[in-house]
């Protein structure tokens, strides 16, 4: 067997415990791809990210108290008293921002260039189960800092099972933990928010278990088949992703710097109070398409049944994109209609922000519809009629094409 | 031969039947056991006790409204005219998306108790002040998505599915309530 490791300690040690082998085997010797593009950065951002966000809450909650009375103050303790609080503070809500646009990406990624096709249908769900999970997490979080956008928020959503029929209210009284949202509801919010981030590490680490059963996908979607397709992750891959990275903090420390509140409502530094309901709830940016999609319906139960289809659908994914050929270069049809998908997904985030009255509410019915369209009925058919590009026998001819 | 075939079927059934039991045994004593943990994120003790409450109504004059806080939510106590009253019992019972007459949401009726919170999505509608916004039906609106209610509490137009709520209440005095 070849020596792994020349350092004797190490490999001492690895030979009893052979986790510095796997590290090593993932970080360094991997084979992958050689054309993958920038695209391909996001992946390890949102794992990064992921780390940002378990450390700077772990700092906030030295000093965050989970008690109706003294939740808001605290974390105005942390803002104006706590040493850096306020770096540390806004760090970690900028960061569930950054984290949600970095996922949303990597997500758009996967639909552009087919990697939820077979055999990376197992690797596509974890994904999937990460950004519910994460949802979970920013909706718990969101909650903490006991501000009007707070309470009413938890109060809206939570409110939504109460749609389920007959045993709807005693669910919502059950999560409450109370007749209304109230000082148990903060604090199971806060166990769950500071359990939830632990469990999307250990579904991250079943996600890389499943990516690199297969490898990468790569833009041309096609499998690697030629060793000389492959490079080793290490340097070049962790070169491309150390700079991506760079790239990204630029940008996360405008927003941290300068804009720390852009991204938020202002409405959340008013104390929550059961007894006024601010004039317009709206959640925070990365969730107003689904919200568009629950207010499109005027049926309660309806309107939650498609908000919460609207993601698991992306389950199916695999089975309604009939198309053999994974990635958009050579599905000229497909290319168009993922554009129109992205257009309208914004679209949702857009009029997810109004108040859903006269032509705000016929876009968002409009468009909801379309979502739906886009994955039931335009992805099956577009497997049987489109017509495919010719697909290149390995990465160097596609290569060659385009010089 | 045969007889060892025998054998080892009849050991393979009874093995089948011992997993399915052992199996069956171990999740309904599981699900037994999980019951405490789920029970306990229901409402404790102390806040099932917080349930009750009296409040005097001696100062709430007539044509006006009070909110009050009960079980974390606001209780809206309605000191209704005689025009208000016709009102909600001038109402044709199939004209209401939730059929209730207004004599069955009142003990007395100047006096119309509901619990303030939207049956949509829980937002707390406004027409507690004169000023308020009443919606078109003289109740309350809820601006959260728009849902109107008449002076019973009862939805009339808006996503609402249902009248706001009457509390569990009784005049334990010519002026007095108790709550819960
Ligand atoms: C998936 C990762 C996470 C996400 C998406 C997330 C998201 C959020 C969000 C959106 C807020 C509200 C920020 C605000 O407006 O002030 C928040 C607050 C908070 N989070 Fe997290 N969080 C994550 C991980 C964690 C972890 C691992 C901990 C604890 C170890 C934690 C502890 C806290 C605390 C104490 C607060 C309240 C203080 C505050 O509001 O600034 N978070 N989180
Ligand atoms: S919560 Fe009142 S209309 Fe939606």
């Amino acid at each position: 067997m070849a020596k792994k490791f020349k350092n004797k300690t190490l490999a001492w040690l690895d030979y009893r415990l052979p986790i510095f082998s796997v590290l090593k085997e993932a970080l360094v010797d991997h084979p992958t791809p050689r054309n993958l593009n920038y695209w391909w950065n996001f992946g390890s951002l949102a794992g990064i990210t992921l780390i940002i966000m378990i450390v700077s809450g772990l700092m906030l909650s030295m000093h965050y108290v989970a008690h109706v009375d003294l939740a808001f103050d605290s974390v105005e303790h942390i803002m104006r008293d706590v040493n850096y609080g306020w770096l540390i503070r806004y760090i970690h809500s900028v960061g569930a921002s950054m984290f949600f646009l970095i996922v949303y990406i990597h997500i758009s990624r996967g639909l552009y260039y087919g990697s939820y096709k077979s055999p990376r249908e197992v690797l596509w769900w974890l994904g999937i189960i990460i950004f519910l999970l994460m949802i979970a997490s920013a909706f718990l979080g969101y909650t903490l800092p006991w501000g009007q956008m707070s309470f009413w928020g938890a109060t809206v959503i939570t409110n939504l099972f109460s749609a389920i029929p007959l045993v709807g209210d005693s669910i919502v009284t059950w999560l409450w933990g109370g007749f209304s949202v109230d000082n148990p509801t903060l604090n199971r919010f806060y166990s769950l928010h500071f359990l939830i981030p632990f469990v999307i590490v250990g579904i991250v680490f079943l996600h890389i278990v499943a990516l690199h059963k297969f490898g990468s996908n790569n833009p041309t979607g096609i499998d690697i088949t030629l060793k000389e397709e492959s490079i080793p992750f290490h340097p070049y891959y962790t070169i491309k992703d150390l700079f991506g990275l760079g790239v990204f903090f630029i940008i996360f420390g405008i927003f941290v710097f300068f804009l720390p509140n852009s991204l938020g409502h202002p409405d959340n530094y008013i104390p929550a109070d059961p007894l006024v309901t601010p004039e317009h709830i709206v959640p925070e940016w990365y969730f107003l398409p689904f919200y568009a999609i629950l207010r499109a319906i005027p049926f309660k139960l309806l309107g939650v049944l498609a908000m919460l289809g609207s993601i698991l659908i992306l389950f199916a994914l695999p089975w309604l994109d009939t198309c053999k050929v994974r990635s958009c270069r050579f599905r000229p049809i497909y290319k168009q209609f993922y554009w129109i998908f992205i257009v309208n997904f914004f679209i949702l985030g857009w009029v997810g922000s109004k108040v859903p009255e006269g032509h705000y509410l016929i876009i968002s019915r409009i468009c909801t519809g379309y979502y739906f369209i886009h994955f039931l009925i335009i992805l099956p058919l577009l497997g049987f009629f489109e017509k495919t590009l010719p697909v290149p026998a390995n990465i160097f001819k596609e290569h060659n094409k385009k010089k | 031969m045969i007889n060892k075939n025998k054998i080892s079927n009849l050991k393979k059934e009874r093995r089948s039947f011992l997993k399915l039991t052992t199996f069956s045994v171990a999740a309904i004593g599981s699900s037994f056991a999980v019951w405490p943990f789920i029970d306990s994120m229901n409402p404790s003790a102390d806040v099932l006790a917080q349930g009750i409450k009296e409040f005097d109504l001696s100062n709430i004059e007539e044509g006006s409204s009070k909110t009050v806080k009960w079980r974390g939510k606001p209780v809206f106590i309605k000191h209704r005219t005689k025009n208000e009253i016709e009102e909600a019992r001038n109402v044709k019972l199939s004209e209401l998306k939730d059929p209730q007459k207004d004599e069955d949401r009142v003990l007395k009726p100047e006096w119309l108790i509901v619990v303030g919170v939207c049956s949509h999505l829980g937002c707390i509608p406004s027409g507690q002040k004169v000023s308020d916004a009443k919606g078109d039906f003289n109740g309350w609106f809820c601006p959260c998505h728009g849902s109107h209610y008449d002076s019973s509490g009862r939805v009339r137009k808006g996503p609402a599915p249902r009248n706001l709520e009457v509390p569990k209440y009784k005049f334990i005095d010519t002026n007095k309530i108790k709550l819960g």
